[in-house]
């Protein structure tokens, strides 16, 4: 610690506190990789990333 | 400083309060029967998405879990079994259990229809609103029938589960609803028998408090014997058995054993003996229902595992 820096005492409900959002970032970050790993399956398993944009798009109309 | 006043005040909610305003147990439940649910269907789904779309009906029934404590935190208030809960004991406000039951909704079904499909996301939306706006804001306060309407919300998650693999409903997901469904009243009501005084004081016409408890243990017999067949019926479609079969045939004839058992019981005896038998039933009910779905997990690994008997008979 250096000179002149203020000593800080956590009160007991700043630490909880302080556990709690890290128990709130790890959801969050759990999530962001959940999202991450939803993507890389809908795009290995081939599904259409194309949609209808205001045009006409021939490619996403089925042939008959 | 303005944080102190936060961190000491009353509502100091930590992550666990916030947690426990999603009814963990009845989650559990949710996961465990919407993933049998989305296993037994006969179309293949990849474990992540399996795997993430049952965490969004999880966190949807948690969404509804929030939504019923801010709408019940009077009664909460009042019940000896709910006065811990997040709102009554003052560690959550009302209005932040409301606000995190109508995000995670929003959430939970929006990210099922990204990660699934639209039915199954459109199906958990109606569960949502049918716990939260029909079960709790409406039924729960104004009909000794509460506990059978509103047992449709815990019975929708295997169908969830059913048509986030197939995208749609069929007789074998409707007979799992079904299954649950039929199950629920005489699961409350045992419970109801030795938890009467709490729903006194609150006021919640549970039939135990309208029609008393005779008339209780007459209702938990006719569902009971009602629910039987529904259970074995499932042997006969696609997701059942003869090991499912074996297992309904042994539950359903201990259940309506202990149905009978509290039917022919007089008050005085279970007062003398402090209601064993009723929580023995009520402990039997808890079983029953895991049991028949841990059956449905057997047949369906049996039938990857090419170990199911051809000649079962099978009616759709």
């Amino acid at each position: 610690m250096g000179v002149g820096m203020p000593i800080v005492h956590e009160t007991e409900s700043q630490k909880s506190r302080k556990k709690s959002n890290m128990l709130l970032g790890a959801v969050l970050g759990g999530f962001v990789l959940l999202v991450f790993a939803i993507t890389i399956v809908k795009m290995v398993d081939g599904q259409n990333m194309e949609a209808f944009d205001h045009v006409r798009r021939p490619a996403l109309e089925e042939v008959k | 400083m303005t944080d102190a006043t936060t961190l000491d005040g009353p509502y100091r909610a930590e992550f666990d309060d916030y947690f426990a305003l999603l009814k963990p147990r009845v989650m559990s439940l949710v996961v465990f029967t919407a993933a049998v649910g989305l296993l037994v269907a006969p179309v293949g789904v990849n474990p992540v998405i399996a795997f993430a779309s049952v965490l969004f009906i999880a966190l949807g029934a948690g969404a509804s879990g929030a939504l019923n404590m801010w709408w019940d935190a009077d009664i909460d208030r009042v019940m000896k079994r709910t006065q811990n809960r997040p709102v009554p004991a003052a560690k959550v406000t009302p209005k932040d259990a409301m606000i995190m039951g109508l995000w995670l909704s929003v959430i939970s079904v929006g990210m099922l229809g990204l990660t699934a499909n639209l039915f199954a996301a459109g199906l958990l939306a109606f569960t949502i609103f049918f716990y939260a706006v029909v079960y709790t804001m409406w039924l729960k306060r104004s009909t000794p029938q509460n506990i059978v309407i509103g047992g449709a919300a815990g019975a929708f998650p295997p169908m969830v589960g059913w048509a986030v693999a197939t995208g749609g409903v069929s007789v074998e997901s409707l007979l799992m609803f079904a299954l649950i469904f039929m199950w629920t009243p005489p699961h409350f009501w045992a419970l109801a028998l030795f938890m009467n005084d709490d729903y006194t004081k609150a006021g919640v016409p549970m039939l135990t408090v309208t029609h008393g408890k005779r008339e209780t243990r007459r209702q938990i017999l006719i569902y009971t014997v009602l629910l039987a067949p529904v259970a074995l019926a499932i042997s006969f479609t696609s997701i059942g058995g003869p090991v499912y079969f074996a297992v309904a045939l042994a539950l359903n004839l201990l259940f309506l054993k202990g149905a009978w058992t509290l039917w022919k019981r007089a008050e005085e005896a279970a007062e003398a003996d402090r209601y064993a038998s009723e929580k023995s039933v009520f402990k039997l009910s808890l079983y029953y229902l895991a049991l028949h779905f841990t059956a449905l997990l057997a047949e369906a690994g049996l039938r990857a595992a090419q170990l199911d008997w051809a000649a079962w008979p099978q009616w759709v």
